[in-house]
């Protein structure tokens, strides 16, 4: 028997929402970072799922390029933080509020 | 048995992710990470992208968490301390993602006649993805090795220490001292 | 083949499988201790059974007769995960790896491997990176100096290699044209070992061989134990069946190892063969034990010959040596297999 593919998709969409929930809600720069990735991986859920009802290898291809996107996004990103946390010794977002770094 | 191995994996999944909005310590969160991006690995065996399952496990769980891993030990990250913002934040995005969560569920389900997925839908053969890759999608593929590239130039500057950057010291005028002294004691 | 039939095939290979490797990581650790007694002029164990044979059956007493300690300090749930998780990925990666060609016993044929995927490399490179965590959390969850640096310095080094370990095993992707380890080792008939495609396959055995052992934290890389400085390094704070653990997953990573250069560079289980049907089914068996068994020999030859690397010595030779010889050896094989497709690929 075979599910709708609505089914992924709502999972796809539960997974993005907690990325979101998650982003807003949590104080660790590095929580909100995951939360982001938490993101990502919700979109990839559903290209690969709109590829499997198409049929289509091209949705596939996208996942490829969003994890790409992704492990840049992690070098660049925790390099930022571990330069915030050198200078300011926190990790807390609420105490990172001045334009330099 | 498709649908008792979506219900599984996805289960998993869903009780990660909100397992990562619920611990306070953030190597837990990576952890409960970790747990989510493998039993997406196994929808994805389900749907047949067995191809993507596997690079999936290999570069997010393997890699990139594993640097997150890395980060949350070298920084020694404690407890998250709950604020002014955090309750502020908690108050609001709490209802507003409820209220967005289902009204994307709610249209989801209102055009839930869409066709069924059957289980190993997909070609997810490594020779027919990467025909594709190198040769319909090569500029983008192009295009995301400059991105990878500015990114390795920009983690190595960013992370590097300060002091890497070429700065008169601030033992410049004693050297200078000890040298004219060496050079004046040749010279007798 | 029912499915019943190919369930309990499946449950005795996967049995018969963890056993033999069990039984070949409780060896290696007798080989290891014998082999370095007699480069530095010792005996080794020998009060044991004969050689010192029953000495691992010693061993594994003593381990489970040892008090357990657990400190007041650490992380309990991760302390006690953590050695779980490397020993369960160290085990499960041995489940994609073949031994031999097929086997006939009365009615059942059957391939001598647990199961055959084609993308069984990935699978294989996907589990041992998940080993990392095991590492890594018992480092962090230990609550001790050591063991943090430990876990920090493992961690490090396992992302920075598995780059040049990946990049090594393209040029053997190339020439076999499959994700399938039965199907990398079938191309390689004839004598055509990818170790033998000179330069390209040899200069990739050798990135490949000294990035694994970095993966597998052994000399010279062993930095993350490195016990004149870390005590132990991220095994400090365990005791016991735990650190028991830790060790049996070292040693069957080292028997994964073994088995992946055997079967991408030496032909895996491709010997000659003659003799009854048995005796043909069983001969490649052999071929590939003595191939595993010559690279665990390696191991052993290395950790008493070379000293340990310093650890930016070590950062520099992966990132600034290894890496741009993976890359270049990848670029100019597949530019030579895309302009002469004829000399290199056998078929």
């Amino acid at each position: 028997m075979a599910i709708p593919l609505s089914a992924y998709l709502i999972l796809s969409g539960i997974l993005f929402t907690c990325g979101v929930l998650g982003f807003l809600i949590k104080r660790n720069i590095i929580t909100i970072f995951m939360s982001i990735e938490l993101m990502l991986n919700g979109v990839n859920l559903s290209f690969v799922a709109f590829a499997a009802q198409w049929h289509s290898l091209s949705g596939q291809i996208f996942v490829f390029f969003v994890m790409v996107v992704a492990a840049a996004e992690a070098a660049v990103g925790l390099a930022i933080i571990i330069a915030v946390y050198r200078t300011r010794e926190t990790l807390n977002v609420d105490q990172v509020n001045l334009l330099k770094l | 048995m498709h649908l008792i191995l979506f219900l599984f994996f996805g289960g998993i999944c869903v009780a990660g992710a909100v397992n990562l909005l619920v611990q306070r310590h953030p190597i837990n969160s990576a952890l409960s990470l970790v747990v989510v991006m493998a039993s997406l690995a196994g929808e994805y065996l389900l749907l047949g992208a067995e191809f993507v399952a596997a690079i999936q496990v290999i570069v997010y769980a393997g890699a990139i968490m594993v640097l997150f891993i890395f980060t949350i030990m070298l920084l020694n990250a404690g407890e998250e301390v709950r604020s002014k913002g955090s309750r502020v934040a908690a108050m609001l995005g709490v209802p507003g993602v409820m209220i967005a969560g289902v009204l994307i569920a709610w249209i989801l389900l209102r055009h839930s006649n869409t066709a069924a997925v059957s289980m190993f839908a997909l070609p997810g053969d490594p020779r027919a993805i990467a025909r594709l890759l190198f040769r319909d999608f090569l500029l983008p593929f192009e295009v995301t090795s400059v991105l990878i590239l500015i990114a390795i130039m920009g983690a190595v500057v960013l992370a590097s220490k300060p002091e890497a950057v070429a700065r008169p010291s601030a033992a410049e005028p004693a050297q200078r001292e000890v040298r004219e002294l060496v050079a004046s004691g040749r010279e007798r | 083949m029912s499915i019943t039939t190919f369930a309990i095939i499946s449950i005795i290979k996967s049995a018969a499988v963890v056993f033999v490797l069990l039984t070949a990581v409780a060896y290696s650790v007798w080989l290891e201790r014998k082999v370095s007694a007699h480069i530095q002029n010792r005996w080794g164990p020998t009060r044991v059974g004969p050689f010192g044979l029953l000495q691992p059956l010693a061993d594994g007493v003593k381990f489970i007769f040892k008090e357990d300690l657990t400190q007041p300090y650490v992380y309990k749930t991760l302390y006690i995960a953590s050695p779980i998780i490397a020993v369960v990925f160290a085990i499960t990666a041995i489940s994609v790896i073949p031994f031999g060609n097929s086997i006939t016993i009365g009615p059942i044929t059957t391939q001598l491997q647990i199961t055959d995927l084609n993308i069984g490399l990935l699978v294989v490179l996907g589990i041992t990176s998940m080993g990392v965590y095991g590492i890594a959390l018992a480092g962090w969850s230990s609550n001790s100096k050591y063991s943090l640096l430990g876990g920090l310095r493992a961690s490090a080094q396992m992302i920075s290699y598995e780059v040049s370990l990946g990049l090594s095993l393209i040029p053997v992707l190339i020439f076999a044209g499959s994700f399938s380890l039965r199907e990398i080792v079938n191309k390689q008939h004839h004598l055509h070992w990818n170790f033998f495609f000179f330069p390209f396959g040899t200069l990739a055995f050798f990135i490949y061989l000294i990035s694994a052992y970095a993966e597998t934290n052994r000399t010279p890389f062993d930095l993350p134990e490195a016990e004149s400085e870390l005590v132990a390094g991220y095994h400090t704070e365990y005791s016991a069946m735990k650190f028991a653990m830790f060790f049996m997953a070292e040693y069957s990573n080292m028997v994964t190892v073994a088995c992946l250069s055997t079967l991408l560079f030496f032909g895996g289980w491709l010997g000659p063969v003659f003799g009854p049907p048995i005796v043909q089914s069983l001969l490649p068996v052999l071929w590939f034990c003595l191939k595993v068994f010559f690279f665990m020999f390696l191991y052993v030859w290395v950790r008493w010959t070379l000293p340990r690397f310093r650890y930016d010595q070590l950062m520099a030779f992966g990132w600034k040596v290894l890496l741009p010889a993976a890359i270049a050896n990848l670029v100019l094989a597949a530019l030579v297999v895309a302009l002469k497709p004829g000399i290199w690929l056998v078929n």
